[in-house]
């Protein structure tokens, strides 16, 4: 009797002992998205790159269970966002915030993670100072600094000496135009003409025109996703822009695959950076494109990669911590930590938590009788210019 | 040719498109007073007619137009006669919030079908592209587009000038009650004459797919546009709507290439100038 | 004219101004949260909010028959006041609600020479216009709104120093309640006045009211101000509680929503619009969670059956109900 109350009792203090070591066995995540509205299929995009990783992984993360808490933001809303993710942390008990497609979002949500103190992912919004908002914040997407920094170094290096550039009147435009004009400026290169159009644009041939009367090498094009690729697009086709002679650079948006499917052969020899494509030629990435197809019948984009190496990022967390789900565990555990993505190498820089990845150069070209975005050239693991100057 | 006849160019253009995917609500607007601000979801519909019978059933482009004219016209029919007709004599704000409500339930219905991305179109050959004419570029789909659009201003002004059916209209929208007792029958009339106008806003969807993209959110964001050229142009006249859609069309795009600082604030300084002087719009023929 | 007569104008004010149960349950009602729904706080401020700003509009559109498809510019320029006066370091609440109001307030003063000039479609368009134009100003300016991105650094100090904005929304329901109830106080005092018997005639027959010799443009640019005034309160409101401010403040949508709002609850009525501002927001709310794609359909349903089942909006609709049972009975 007192061999099995003693026995007994030792298993309830290994039980227990055991549930202490091993902070939670479930982990609830609020992913903050705009899932319907003018950016819902963004956020479609994200997701099935969420529930990929999940399926691969035994929908467990770490050791734990996985609860997610999906909440609709509907568009730009920082309001709804801010509340949505208060919602997440006080009504549905997340531990862990993931998400955020829009800057005004993802900059409004990040002062609840801040207050709160939980870890945040931001999955796609790609301006600078986001990470700056809240010490428990980090990216696995790309910022735009990155990205046309880059571009601009190598379009000087690469043999363009004058380029024309234009940008969407906004935010992320004014963005990519600074930093593209610095890339380009500071490796020798001569801004022959720049011009902001209106977000709301229907109808580029106008400025098209610009662009052609100043006879430039190149022409730097910005425009976000949507309409606005593929009427571009036929803009160069009207104007006659022929992209052998007068090279057309543009970031991810502007060769996206319906973009493409509407330009035609007109987009034939567009140069675009990035931080993925779907045609990208590694072993890694065509596992991920094989199964993205297999469960979604459709190419996975940079949402999806953004969606799928955040889930990455929390289950190594999560694993190196023990399963503790706290803010200040999980990102000391965050920083430094590197992976090979379907987008090559890619880790957390320590000092700022912002993401570190190869810059991919991509030219258009006809692939077995389609458009695809092929690789040219790379860069490896580009930090986020924007952190260096703040 | 120095530039401005490029930019009038593909002002008028658009200018036209605009006119297509107005025309419609301008004359149903004059005529009964009723506010369909789901005028745009027909343009829509036809929009999404087109991108289905090309992308899945492999129609040609010049096929699919009048189908799309066709489609639209028809379900605008059937939710006049289910809906719309009894809210005719309602005030204008039930009419709004109705109307709204349906531009919702079609863009939840366009996104639940067709996803949210940007559907893709391919034209014929011989309609990208552009025609190089002594200097200038002027791109084959809006020369298309101006001819479409002049043939069926043409056929609309010989309709309602020379037949016996567009004289009932100009009656109905002149006087209704005096047209009522004149015998003409009016409701037939205007059923007829929104079942024409939605068609052609379904119509103009098509058209707009290749120049402006098309996704859900088209039939709010057009929306904007369409009332623009309606309040400029006048309700209720054909012409009204023609000159304020090549005067918008115009100034927007030579506001973009001139200056482009201001260029999207131009299209409402012109609004607004124009309606403050003349608040009926430029040829309309009743008090909104 | 006997005395009888002169008093009789005064004698319907006096009844319609008295306090019925069901308002005061109403108000009641609205402290509920608090202990029934302490999950909801967040939400309940924003629709406090939101009800705010839809009581401006019905000041205009269902007393003065003026609609608006641009009244978020108000809103907008209340809100960004607010959160620059806050960002520039001056954090303290009320005092900067006072001064967005303010600044609103002269805002809808000035807009408001051009405005009382127009009705019906020009008059749309041109608020229509005025919304558009201002967003592009304030995308423009954005060394002034911080553009895109929207206006960083807001800092709101707690009330009276001793009430700090908590993360679960206390704070913010009990003061935007508290400002919305003061500000409908005033409200229905306004319009249960000669004021607000003028407004109605003016709306109602805009002609015969100059015939007789009221000063129908001035009443409209007097209502307009307060409008904005007050429209740039629950800006200010939405700025404070949740330390952001970005360009849809001032957008189409948000000028689209709050007609709707009004509409769906039933113009001319006050609590209609407080109505409309609840059921909307809430189902907005409820139907985004159940099914995020697709809530808009639902949403466009609840309208159409709304229009068709109750005209003159859900009040009208409530009292139509109420008045038959009464005659039943």
């Amino acid at each position: 009797m007192q061999r099995l109350g003693c026995s007994l009792a030792s298993c309830a203090l290994i039980l227990f002992g055991a549930g202490a070591a091993e902070a939670q066995d479930s982990v609830k995540i609020g992913l903050i998205m705009p899932y319907s509205g003018q950016f819902a299929d963004t956020a479609a995009q994200m997701d099935n790159g969420i529930k990929l990783y999940m399926k691969q992984h035994g929908d467990t993360l770490g050791s734990a269970k996985v609860e997610f808490v999906r909440k609709d933001t509907g568009g730009i809303a920082p309001d709804i966002a801010k509340r949505l993710t208060q919602e997440a942390i006080v009504r549905d008990h997340a531990d862990i915030l993931g998400g955020f497609v829009l800057t005004p979002n993802a900059l409004a949500a990040a002062d609840v993670s801040a207050e709160a103190k939980k870890f945040m992912v931001v999955m796609n919004a790609a301006t600078s100072i986001i990470t700056t908002k809240s010490p428990y914040l980090t990216r696995t997407s790309l910022t735009t600094p990155q990205l046309n920094y880059t571009l601009g170094t190598w379009a000087a290096k690469n043999g363009i000496k004058k380029i024309y550039t234009m940008v969407s009147d906004y935010g992320p435009g004014i963005d990519a135009e600074t930093w593209f004009q610095k890339g380009f400026k500071d490796d020798g290169g001569e801004i022959v003409g720049s011009v902001r159009f209106p977000v709301a644009n229907p109808d580029f041939s106008a400025f098209v025109q610009r662009a052609k009367d100043t006879s430039p090498d190149a022409i730097y094009v910005w425009v976000p996703g949507g309409a606005q690729p593929a009427a571009v697009g036929k803009a160069l086709a009207e104007r006659a822009i022929d992209t052998a002679k007068t090279k057309v650079l543009g970031q991810d948006a502007l060769t996206a695959e319906s973009a493409l499917k509407s330009m035609g052969d007109q987009a034939l020899g567009i140069i675009m950076v990035a931080n993925y494509d779907y045609n990208l030629d590694s072993p890694t990435n065509k596992a991920f494109v094989q199964a993205y197809n297999e469960d979604f019948h459709r190419n996975p984009d940079f949402f999806s990669v953004g969606g799928y190496d955040g889930m990455h990022l929390i289950d190594a967390a999560l694993q190196k911590t023990g399963g503790k789900t706290d803010g200040d565990s999980l990102i000391a555990a965050a920083k430094g930590m590197a992976w090979e993505s379907p987008r090559g190498p890619m880790s957390i820089d320590p000092q700022t938590r912002d993401v570190v990845q190869t810059v991919h150069i991509f030219k258009v070209e006809k692939v077995g009788g389609e458009l695809r975005n092929v690789e040219i050239d790379k860069v490896p693991d580009v930090k986020d210019p924007g952190h260096m100057t703040n | 040719m120095p530039p401005v006849f490029g930019v009038l160019f593909d002002g008028v253009a658009y200018g036209m498109l605009l006119f297509l995917l107005s025309v419609g609500l301008s004359v149903t607007l004059g005529m009964m007073n009723f506010v369909n601000l789901a005028h745009c979801s027909f343009a829509m519909l036809g929009g999404y007619v087109t991108v289905t019978l090309m992308n899945f059933f492999g129609w040609p482009f010049f096929a699919t137009l009048p189908a799309a004219f066709i489609a639209a016209a028809v379900v605008s029919i059937v939710l006049e006669r289910a809906v719309f007709r009894r809210f005719y004599h309602a005030s204008d704000l039930d009419q709004c919030l109705l109307t709204i409500g349906v531009v919702f339930v079609s863009i939840a219905a366009a996104a639940y079908i067709y996803g949210t991305d940007q559907q893709p179109v391919r034209l014929p050959d011989f309609l990208r592209g552009s025609i190089a004419l002594a200097g200038l570029n002027f791109a084959a789909y809006r020369l298309f587009l101006i001819t479409v659009a002049l043939l069926i201003t043409v056929l609309l002004v010989v309709a309602l000038e020379m037949t016996r059916f567009g004289a009932q209209i100009r009656a109905a929208v002149n006087n209704q009650r005096m047209a009522r007792g004149l015998g003409i029958d009016v409701d037939r009339a205007f059923a007829i004459t929104f079942a024409l106008g939605s068609g052609l806003a379904g119509l103009g969807g098509a058209l707009a797919i290749a120049m402006v993209g098309l996704d859900p959110s088209f039939a709010f964001t057009y929306l904007i546009y369409v009332l623009i050229v309606v309040s400029v142009g006048g309700l209720g006249s054909i012409f009204g709507s023609f000159a304020a859609a090549i005067l918008l069309g115009v100034s927007d795009i030579a506001g973009k290439y001139y200056v482009p600082a201001i260029g999207s604030f131009l299209i409402y300084l012109v609004m607004i100038g124009l309606i403050m002087a003349r608040p009926r719009g430029l040829f309309g023929r009743r008090q909104a | 004219m006997t005395s009888a007569t002169i008093a009789a104008p005064h004698d319907y004010l006096q009844t319609q101004t008295r306090w019925r149960w069901p308002e005061i349950g109403f108000w009641l009602a609205t402290l509920s949260p608090f202990v029934l729904a302490p999950d909801y706080l967040l939400l309940a401020s924003q629709v406090a909010i939101a009800a705010l700003f839809v009581l401006s509009l019905d000041l205009i559109l269902g007393f003065a028959g003026m609609v608006s498809l641009g009244h978020a510019a108000y809103f907008g320029v209340g809100a960004y006041t607010a959160g620059l006066v806050s960002k520039w370091g001056w954090g303290e609440p009320l005092t900067g609600l006072l001064i967005a109001g303010l600044v609103a307030g002269a805002f809808g003063y000035l807009t408001s020479f051009i405005i009382a000039r127009f009705r019906h479609l020009p008059l749309i368009m041109i608020t229509l216009g005025i919304g558009l134009l201002l967003q592009e100003a304030a995308n423009s300016a954005s060394w002034l709104t911080g553009g895109f991105d929207g206006l960083q650094g807001i800092h709101t100090w707690p009330i009276a120093g001793k009430f700090h904005f908590d993360l679960y929304g206390y704070t913010a329901y009990g003061y935007a309640l508290a400002v919305l109830f003061l500000i409908f106080l005033g409200a229905r005092r306004l319009t249960h006045s000669p004021f607000g018997l003028a407004l109605r005639g003016i709306r109602d027959n805009g002609e015969r009211m100059r015939a007789i010799g009221a000063p129908t443009r001035s009443h409209i640019r007097t209502i307009y101000t307060i409008a904005g005034m007050i429209a740039g309160i629950a800006g200010a409101l939405l700025a404070q509680t949740t330390e952001t401010v970005s360009l849809e403040v001032l957008g189409f949508q948000r000028s689209a929503d709050v007609l709707v709002m009004l509409i769906l609850g039933g113009v001319g009525r006050l609590y209609g619009g407080l109505l409309g501002a609840i059921v909307y927001m809430v189902a907005r709310d409820q139907f985004s969670g159940l099914n995020p794609q697709y809530w808009y359909f639902w949403i466009g349903l609840l309208l159409i059956a709304v229009v068709l089942v109750l005209p003159n909006g859900l009040l009208g609709g409530l009292s139509l109900l109420a008045r038959r049972l009464k005659a039943a009975s």
